[in-house]
């Protein structure tokens, strides 16, 4: 016999308690004055669920549902559709390896492979001491940077085996981690917390990296006539003789 | 006619060894990007110093209506892919209706090989903030909003401390600048989903629902967000606004072409040199792209790219004299998109790149059309049998017939997407899919692909 789990809330789900649901209603009346319509707040509100618990429970829902004056059917069909949204308790840091077509093939494949080995766990799965949560992502808008390696959506540009795999060892020891581009990395709820459109109040993380990254900068730098082109290798190697159509 | 270097220098037919005609500091235009290496380029005090916020002075003096009529003149076109001239959109809001109006970009890239959005924003978020005033203060808008792909939170911070800091200046809020234009701007992260990109899908999302894409008609110029009229833009689409109302619509025109004016972010990744971001006048050329940035990586060669993202036909390197315009690129038979040009080399497998494509389709149908529904799963059953050496002959044929029951029966045009990799790859790379059939493998080694084989190779 197959068990098939559709992932459906167990109900009646259990309420916060008292202090946290208070917290948490303030939270959501300020998310929902942003809208015109309250239900547009649900995706922010989902996102500010999962910074209380790091995922979407089934608390959560009933909470959003109250708030909203939704069904918790209509909360879970929205909740369900959005890869962002955790679905079972998980790791203080989502590790997510791209391996869409272009970072796979720069070496995105191998990370994975590597992680999993190092780390002992496969897709979407959580180490014991409950601090990494590995997973593959598709392109996340970084492929001048591949291979990417996204941690709590912080960017971690040119990644290879090693350097992931060390990045990895410094978060499951407790060691401060800084992306290439980002914020010294938070915990996953607290990166949550942003996602519902509460700013990181803090110090310096707006400014962490600086300006952009060395690659979205190389079309300014050779405008400007900063980098000598003297190292010109043709694309079509020894086919360059067929020259212009 | 136009007057800008591309344009001569696509006439040229010299050999490509004398590295085209014009220098790269000539071929290249960074107007979005020309302050990106600024320590602080993102904050207000920096932008200012460029010139921010003088296209709104510029804007504001106008009324709305001729404000309209001078971006439509101007012939600025959507940056976000399907290329629909900017001005015209914003003319199809009904004016004196008695609705709001909402404007809200589509900062949702997600586009396999698209990123040209989020290092703009994470470098200079204000020229989206200016524009989007600009935009509202055409359509008549009091609210606007910017749905940012969830995913990247470094942007998101910045986007956060703009609207703060435009807030603070009197660029946002109530009586902005004197004009008497209000205006509010509501930034909301998605929470990961590639068909939230798709504008209809986009307002569902916004809506607080699945991100499924809705019937057209009504339009969202007609019926958008919660039904009212609502303009959706690209993010680069806004974000050119305020240089063009800045600097004039004469000064935009000179670039590029006649039918594709102005400058664009061209985002080069892959198996190149120098990958990264290039803002060039539009119809410059992958050639002389990768002339000004090191060509591809020492000792390879161009096996195939991809103009727009992964959902423009791919092209090989008999394309790297096309245009990179609208025209261009299309009547080479793929399309302009997202200027997302994704090279690779000989070391890579087209089955391979293909499959991992269509299993990214796959994963990401919304599930409303059973075309793309249906027809992405088969394509990955397919797929995966044939890059393994399970498939057989008649399986090509077979994914050309799904590929062609996607392509237009689709509920919206990411199907279309998905049917482009597979049209595109056999018929410039069929025997590489029979090899893997009459072989019982693939032929490729994947490590000789990544960021670290020559290194290894050499160490």
């Amino acid at each position: 016999m197959t068990d098939i789990q559709l992932g459906m809330p167990q109900l009646p789900a259990p309420d916060y308690p008292a202090e946290v649901r208070e917290r948490l209603a303030a939270d959501a009346v300020e998310v929902i004055a942003r809208y015109p319509d309250s239900r547009s707040a649900l995706l922010p509100l989902l996102h500010l669920i999962q910074s209380q618990e790091g995922y979407v429970s089934r608390t959560g829902i009933r909470f959003c549902a109250d708030v909203l004056g939704l069904t918790t059917a209509e909360v879970t069909a929205v909740a369900t559709f959005y890869t962002m949204y955790r679905r079972k308790p998980s790791g203080d840091y989502q590790v997510g390896v791209c391996t869409n077509t272009l970072c796979a093939v720069m070496g995105g494949d191998a990370i994975f492979d590597e992680l999993k080995e190092h780390l002992g766990v496969g897709n979407n799965e959580t180490t014991p001491d409950g601090k990494v949560t590995l997973e593959h992502i598709e392109c996340n808008a970084a492929c001048d940077f591949a291979p990417v390696v996204m941690v709590n959506w912080e960017f971690f540009d040119n990644q290879t085996p090693e350097s992931a795999k060390a990045m990895v060892d410094d978060l499951l020891a407790g060691r401060p981690v800084e992306p290439t581009r980002g914020a010294p990395l938070c915990t996953y709820k607290e990166t949550a917390r942003i996602l519902a459109g509460f700013p990181d109040e803090r110090e310096g993380a707006v400014e962490a990296t600086g300006g952009a990254g060395h690659a979205s900068l190389i079309g300014l730098r050779i405008a400007r006539g900063e980098t000598p082109h003297t190292s010109i290798v043709h694309p079509r190697g020894e086919t360059t003789t067929q020259g212009g159509e | 006619m136009t007057v800008s270097t591309p344009k001569e220098s696509r006439g040229d037919t010299s050999p490509p060894e004398a590295g085209g005609s014009g220098s790269p500091e000539k071929l290249l235009s960074p107007v979005l990007s020309a302050f990106w290496d600024d320590p602080q380029s993102w904050t207000l005090a920096t932008y200012r110093r460029h010139e921010g916020y003088e296209g709104l002075r510029k804007a504001l003096a106008m009324t709305p209506d001729d404000l309209i009529a001078y971006v439509k003149d101007s012939g600025l076109r959507g940056r976000g892919g399907a290329g629909f001239p900017t001005g015209m959109k914003w003319q199809f809001i009904p004016q004196g209706d008695g609705k709001p109006h909402y404007l809200v970009v589509n900062a949702d890239e997600s586009e396999p090989g698209t990123c040209k959005d989020i290092p703009l924003l994470f470098a200079n978020p204000h020229s989206l903030i200016e524009g989007m005033i600009i935009a509202c203060y055409a359509i008549r808008s009091a609210h606007a909003f910017i749905y940012l792909r969830g995913e990247v939170v470094p942007v998101l911070r910045r986007l956060h401390e703009a609207v703060r800091e435009a807030y603070e200046a009197g660029y946002l809020g109530k009586d902005i600048l004197g004009s008497g234009l209000d205006l509010d701007i509501t930034v909301h992260a998605g929470a990961g989903a590639y068909i939230c990109g798709e504008e209809t899908a986009l307002l569902d999302s916004l809506e607080g629902r699945r991100g499924q894409p809705r019937l057209r008609p009504p339009f969202p110029a007609v019926e958008g967000l919660y039904a009212c009229p609502t303009v959706v833009n690209n993010v680069e689409s806004i974000a050119s606004v305020p240089a063009i109302l800045n600097n004039g619509k004469d000064w935009f025109k000179a670039m590029g072409t006649e039918k594709s004016p102005g400058f664009t972010l061209y985002s080069l990744s892959g198996h190149v040199r120098g990958p990264g971001q290039y803002e060039a006048p539009l119809g410059i050329t992958l050639r002389q792209l990768l002339d000004m940035s090191g060509g591809m990586r020492p000792g390879h060669r161009l096996k195939f790219w991809t103009p727009g993202g992964s959902s423009t036909p791919m092209f090989t390197d008999e394309h790297l004299d096309v245009p990179l315009d609208y025209e261009g690129v299309g009547a080479a038979g793929s399309m302009l998109g997202t200027k997302a040009l994704q090279c690779f080399d000989e070391t890579t497998c087209v089955v391979r790149a293909v499959t991992r494509w269509t299993e990214f389709y796959a994963h990401e149908s919304c599930g409303k059309c059973t075309p793309c529904r249906e027809g992405t799963y088969w394509l990955v059953q397919l797929l995966r049998d044939i890059e393994t050496g399970k498939g057989v002959m008649s399986d090509l044929d077979k994914l050309n017939d799904i590929a062609d029951n996607i392509n237009g029966k689709s509920f919206c045009a990411l199907g279309d997407g998905a049917a482009s990799p597979i049209f595109s790859s056999l018929k410039y790379f069929r025997e590489e899919y029979e090899q893997h059939i009459t072989g019982k493998g693939c032929p490729f080694d994947p490590k000789k692909s990544t960021l670290w084989a020559d290194t290894e190779v050499n160490a």
